[in-house]
Order: C-alpha cells, then structure tokens, then sequence
C-alpha cells in the first residue's frame, strides 16, 4: 500500500502542476474508440458570483478547447492488447486534439475501462485521544482500515472514504472538531489488474505524456450522467460501452461500487456478422443505423439491403428483414443486461432508497434499450445523456462519451481519495530516514 | 464416335461440335487497393508535432529562421565590394533620376516684398545653384536661415508648379533709432535691429532713442513719443538711464525725468500741465517725476537770478557761485545754483 500511496501521491502532484499550468488532456481509451478532450482551466475569474454562475462543482473553471476522437486500435474488453497499436491510436487521438486546440499538451489524465475491476468495502475504526477529531485523525483512521487481500497483481484504483462516522453518528461527510470517543470511517476501494494498468502508464509514456491521473471509466461516466439528486438519492450508471460494460453505484454523492462485464456493443456486431454472413464493417452499419431491440410488425417488412464488398453479387445483394436483425441483437443485449442485473444484485442494489438506472455509453443508442432494460432491470431506467461542459463540440455530446466527460468533471473537481490525506506521522517507515542519508551520501 | 460409323464416313463431315461457352469469367476483381495509409503518425513526425506547438520553437522556426536565412542570403550576397558598389551606385542612380525629373526641378526664384538688400541677401542664401531638384532644396531650414536676417519679420518659402521658388517676405519697418555706444541702430517697433545707420540724418522722419538697453524698451518708448503730441517738434529724443526708466530730452537742454513704473501717465501729466500752463516754455531745465509723490523742477539760471535780484541777493554763476559784482560789474554771465520749488 505504501508505494501505491507515494506513485498516487506523485500522480496527484503532476495533476496540480498540469492544472497550474492550466491545459490537460483527458483520454478516454475505449474498445471501440479513442476519446480526447483538451481542458483549459481559466481559474474561478472567468464567471462571477453576479452572473449567476456559481462554483457549480468546478464545472465554470474549465473549458474544452480542442476535442479528437479516433478509432480504437489494439483493445479488447477494455484492455490493452497490442502495446504497439494501441499507442499509435493514442498518438493519432493526441496529435489531432492538440491541432484542434493550438496548444502542445503535457499532462493526461486517462481512464480504463476493463480490467477486471473488483470493489471493496473497507471499515477503519480508532479511538480518539483528544475526545475530539483532529485533522490527522481522518488519516489515521483511513491509515487503520483493515486491508484484505487483493490477490496477486492488483492495483487500487479509487481509494475513497464514503462515510464517516463518530460514536453513534454515522452519514458524516466531514469528521474533523467532531466530539466523541471513536471515529469509525467506511472506505471503498476499487482495485483493478495491475498489468492492464502498466500497460496503459506505459502507452502514455511511449507518446511522451505525462500521466497526471488514472480513473474507472465506469466512474467517470457515472459522474457524468447521473445528474446530482441521482447521484444523492442512490442511482446505478450502466455504461454501455463496446468491450465491457461498467456498472457503478452511487449514493449520497459517492461511488459505492463499480464492476464491470467483459460484455459490450462488439459482441452484437460480431454476433451480426456471424449470423448473417457478412464482413464486421457491414455488420457495424446494420447494428448502428438499422438495430433495435423491440420488434413490430413493421419491422418484418422493412427490409434491409446487406450491401458489402465481398465480389459476390449475390452475396452482395442479400436483403434481410428488420425483424431478423432485431431476432440476431436482442439475445445478446438481453445478455448484458442479465449480467449488469447480476452485477447489481451482488452489489445489493435492490436495497437502495431509490433504484434509478442510468444507461449510457455508445450501446445506450440502441433503439428500445430503455424498454427492454425497464423489463430486466426495474422499472427507474432512463438513457442518460453526459452532462454539457463549456466548449463542448455538438458531435462529442452522444453517450459515448460520457466517461471522457466524466474524466473532465473529475479533474475540476476531484473526490477525495485516501491518498489526499496526510500519512499519519508515526506510519513513516525507519527507512525513509536511511534512505536519506544514503541520498545524501551519494550526492553530497 | 466420328470414325467408327463407317457409313458416313467420306460424306459428311460429321457433327459440328457442341457449342461450348467459354466459361464464365472471374467477376472483375475489385482493384487492390493500395495499402490503406496508416493514419497514425509516426513517432518521429509525433514528436516534431508536439515540438512545433511550442510556442518558442514555433516562433523560432516561424519568423527566427526565414530572418536568419534572409539575412545571410543578403550578408553573402552583399560581402562582395563590386556587388555593394554596383547596389549603391544603381539606387543612387535610381534616386537622382527621380528626384530630378522635370516635375521637380526648381528653376528660378521668385521674391515678393523684399528691399534690394534682402533680396541680394536671400539669394545668397539658397544653398544650391538653380535650377536643382527640390528635394535639395530644404525648404524648412533655408527659412529658419532667412529669418535670422534682422531685416525680415516673415517669410513664407512654397515650391509653386512650374518649377518657382516663391518667397513672400515681410520685411520689419523701422521706427525708430537708436543711438548706443556702437553707433546708430535703426529698430522697428517691437526693438528688434533692423539695421545700421551712419548718421542720425539717414532716416530724420524717425524718433531716436539713446542709451543701453534702450532697444529693449522700444515698445514704451514709442507709446511715449505717441504721447508728446504737442511738444513733438521740440523732442529730440528718449534717453533710456540705467537700462531702467526713461528721460525725455527737448530742446533748449530740458529734460523730463520719467519713472520706472507708469511713465506714460507720468508724461501725460506733464503734457497737461504744460497745456495748461506752458509749464515747458518757461525756464525750467528738469522735471523730475521719478518718485510719485514728489515732483521736483528745476529751474534754469537766468529764472533764479530773477528771483535772486528781486529778493536783493547776489547773483549766481553756473558754478552756483555768488558772482562778485566786482569782477563782472556786467553781470552778464548768469550763474545759479539750484532752487528747488515744490509743486
């Protein structure tokens, strides 16, 4: 935990000195699509109090300047595949951000989606001294949450205190000058594979940016889609993306969990491709400007000319009707559905106040996703739309990009995360202080 | 199975063979297409992006090269002597041939309002021999130049077309002389020298002043020569004393002495009372109006002696002397000292 702390840490401090300097770079790296949006913060005296604009959660300081995105190259699932390729869409995405916004960017701030994020709940418990809380006692108790076992190769993502409590009083979002004998906090952490996440730190640094921050893509999306009393009252964010599907739950303005399928919008396409013989560019334009979910007698006889490109004529002018491509996509997005509803179980969402879910993503498109969801999900489902920043370009407000949006909001305004916090004096191992003198000795 | 029929054989040639079609071709193969161009850029041309966007190496390369290679191309091309001379000599060449077109050749001079003496002398003062271009002609310095010459107040110096210089002088009108030590200075009415003079009888019809720093009073002494009116034949002049205060000098040797502050109206009065008593025809040889309060006149000789013998006191002399009758029984030669009456 000690490293993850000092490398967060280190990464926090590049953030800062990124927002100094006033232009990051947000990525959103995806399965399908490579999404990049260069922020500038102009500082809280763009908007004053007296033009009605208020702070507004960070969201009045930035704007977007300059906004790319590519097709994905080397993903799977929402994990990197082939180093080479996926850093050559990062270098396109980056390249043509950057001619858009006339600046040169250092900073990036990037999010994944996949690899097999696993969240935690972790409880801290400590006795109070001074019958009070004291600042540092907030880190010490995050300090003094019991960490299980991860597994081999893990690396925590998101470490963020969700609630604190003082004796009895618990739903506490700010502990400290509370009086009382014990302060007890609940912490949740997502954790994700440590190799996926080397991968991508080592992509970025191949196209010489520095990675400023490393968020969950379903995180982000969640920021960006549930509008705040969802967010307060207990909603799920469904992001629907093409190789994984996040789930992430929020309450009280905190995430509480996050997972994701290895399921998404490519296994419709490659289910279309397989179904009716046709090439995976084909079978790509058929699902997105003819798919659906919900068939009507109208469908069996709209019929849809396959096109393609294979030399066949005959190939080449099959016709099909909607109906039969409806019949191909339901199945599988019925699928991922069942396995977000899975996701939601185990994160025991039915017993939240309000079940409210919110489908996003590029695969919330689908017409009548929302009907079929409403069917497999509950009844509170609705398609949600990522929140508008400032200088956002109107081809970059579909749900697709909603992580990367939720990227930008979470940079002007980032969660506390544990490693915000001071370590607790006493935690400082022996060795720093050997390891002091020994830099000392080499340099000196 | 031709050649085993053998009753055919001979007569006919047998069947034609079947049509056979050629079989179908292959479908037009799409054309290969190239190799689709990897769009992403490569790591070099990544890297050069990325340099280029800042902001001092994008105006290094924008403005800093293009300057940097100007100059050397000029700085090689011009570190040959010939190719500098050749430069030099053809824009020279290309200047004078502007500059001395018909449209702009100045060929006379034309001078308005000028005495003899100014013209000659404004003539002289063209720095170039005419016809010449104008653009060597500097219109603002030749008059800066002429108007240091006393003799002219104005001038006004245009390039008319046709190629004339006009010069419309003003010259400065003498009003008065001024005798110093030097000589004899004629002034206009501001003071200003407009020039010399042998002798006062060059110019009789003017006043004359005297003394040092008469010329910078010339102004009030011209209000006061305006003032005398009626004693105007008999003024001879103003005579300024201390380069302060001013005496007014008439003939038969009376002299007004005026003050330093409101001699005008001093003079005036001097003016009204003689008007009024013919205070200046009588024997008086100064009126001294120097302190406000306290005119004082003095009194010429034979008037004192008048007096003298009238209270039956001895006569004085010019020395102030009383004259002996014994030695001049004549008394004839009238000698007094002064006898001050206040007024």
């Amino acid at each position: 935990m000690r490293d993850l702390y000092q490398g967060q840490r280190a990464m926090r401090n590049m953030r800062r000195q990124a927002m100094q300097r006033g232009v990051i770079a947000v990525l959103d790296i995806g399965t399908s699509k490579i999404a990049c949006l260069v922020l500038q913060f102009d500082g809280p005296g763009q908007f004053r109090e007296t033009d009605g604009v208020g702070p507004m959660a960070g969201q009045s300081n930035f704007r977007v300047i300059g906004t790319a995105h590519t097709r994905s190259r080397g993903m799977r699932f929402g994990e990197i595949d082939n180093m080479a390729e996926t850093e050559r869409a990062i270098r396109t995405v980056i390249q043509s951000a950057q001619k858009v916004a006339g600046v040169r960017v250092d900073h990036v701030i990037a999010c994944v989606s996949g690899a097999r994020p696993a969240s935690y709940g972790l409880a801290g418990e400590i006795r109070l001294n001074a019958g009070k809380v004291a600042a540092d006692d907030v880190a010490r108790v995050l300090a003094a949450c019991d960490v299980p076992d991860f597994g081999r190769g893990r690396e925590v993502l998101h470490a963020q205190p969700v609630n604190f409590a003082v004796d009895g009083r618990s739903g506490l979002s700010d502990p400290r000058e509370h009086t009382g004998e014990k302060l007890a906090v609940d912490m949740h952490v997502l954790t994700i594979d440590g190799d996926a996440a080397g991968n991508l730190v080592h992509c970025i640094r191949r196209c010489d940016m520095e990675l400023a921050g490393v968020a969950s893509a379903s995180y982000a999306s969640g920021l960006a889609a549930l509008v705040e009393d969802e967010q307060e009252l207990g909603a799920a964010c469904v992001d629907l993306g093409s190789g994984a599907t996040g789930v992430s739950v929020f309450i009280k303005k905190h995430m509480i969990f996050a997972d994701a399928v290895r399921f998404g919008g490519d296994l419709i396409t490659m289910d279309i491709a397989k179904g009716l013989r046709v090439s995976h560019a084909v079978a790509e334009r058929l699902k997105t400007l003819h798919g659906g979910v919900e068939a009507t007698g109208r469908d069996d006889r709209e019929m849809i000319e396959l096109g393609g490109e294979t030399g066949d004529w005959e190939t080449d002018r099959r016709s099909i009707s909607r109906s039969d491509l409806i019949g191909i996509m339901r199945p599988r997005v019925e699928e991922i559905l069942e396995k977000v509803a899975e996701l939601l179980d185990a994160a025991g969402f039915e017993f939240m106040p309000s079940r409210q879910i919110v489908l996003t993503g590029g695969g919330s498109q689908i017409p009548g996703l929302d009907v079929l969801a409403a069917r497999m999900l509950g009844q509170n489902v609705r398609i949600g739309r990522p929140l508008r920043i400032q200088g956002l370009p109107h081809n970059a407000t579909a749900p697709g990009f909603s992580s990367a949006i939720g990227l930008a909001l979470l940079t002007a305004h980032p969660q506390d995360e544990w490693w915000d916090f001071e370590m607790p004096a006493e935690a400082y191992p022996a060795r720093s202080l050997k390891r002091a003198y020994r830099w000392f000795k080499s340099n000196w | 199975m031709q050649g085993l029929n053998p009753f055919t054989r001979g007569q006919e040639p047998g069947r034609p063979a079947p049509v056979r079609h050629a079989p179908m071709r292959p479908a037009p193969q799409a054309k290969a297409a190239a190799p689709r161009r990897d769009p992403a850029p490569s790591r070099l041309a990544y890297r050069l992006n990325r340099m280029m966007l800042r902001p001092l190496i994008r105006r290094l390369v924008r403005i800093g090269l293009p300057a940097f290679l100007a100059a050397m191309v000029a700085g090689i091309w011009l570190s040959d002597d010939t190719r500098r001379a050749n430069l030099s000599s053809s824009i020279d060449g290309l200047v004078d041939r502007v500059q001395h077109r018909e449209a702009f050749m100045v060929h006379g001079m034309e001078i308005e309002g000028a005495s003899e003496v100014v013209d000659k002398g404004l003539r002289a003062m063209l720095p170039v021999d005419l016809p010449a271009s104008s653009f060597e002609i500097d219109l603002e310095k030749l008059r800066e130049r002429v108007l240091k010459l006393d003799a002219v107040e104005a001038v006004e110096l245009r390039i008319q077309p046709g190629g004339i210089l006009s010069a419309v002088v003003t010259e400065r009108v003498p009003a008065v002389l001024w005798r110093h030590a030097r000589g004899i200075e004629l002034l206009d009415k501001t003071g200003h020298r407009v020039a010399s003079a042998t002798s006062r009888d060059v110019r009789s019809d003017l006043p004359i002043i005297a003394g040092e720093g008469a010329n910078r009073a010339a102004t009030e002494a011209l209000a006061l020569i305006d003032a005398a009116g009626p004693i105007l034949p008999r003024l001879r002049g103003l005579e300024r004393v201390g380069e302060r205060r001013w005496d007014v000098v008439l003939d038969r040797g009376q002299r007004i002495k005026l003050p330093e502050d409101g001699a005008l109206r001093a003079f005036e009065n001097v003016i009204a009372t003689d008007r009024a008593n013919d205070m200046l025809k009588r024997d008086i040889t100064v009126i001294d109006l120097r302190e406000q309060s306290r005119p004082v006149v003095q009194i010429g000789l034979d008037a004192q002696n008048a007096i003298r013998r009238a209270r039956g006191q001895q006569e004085i002399g010019p020395d102030g002397k009383p004259i002996d009758p014994a030695t001049d029984p004549a008394g004839k030669n009238k000698t007094g000292s002064s006898a001050k009456k206040t007024g």
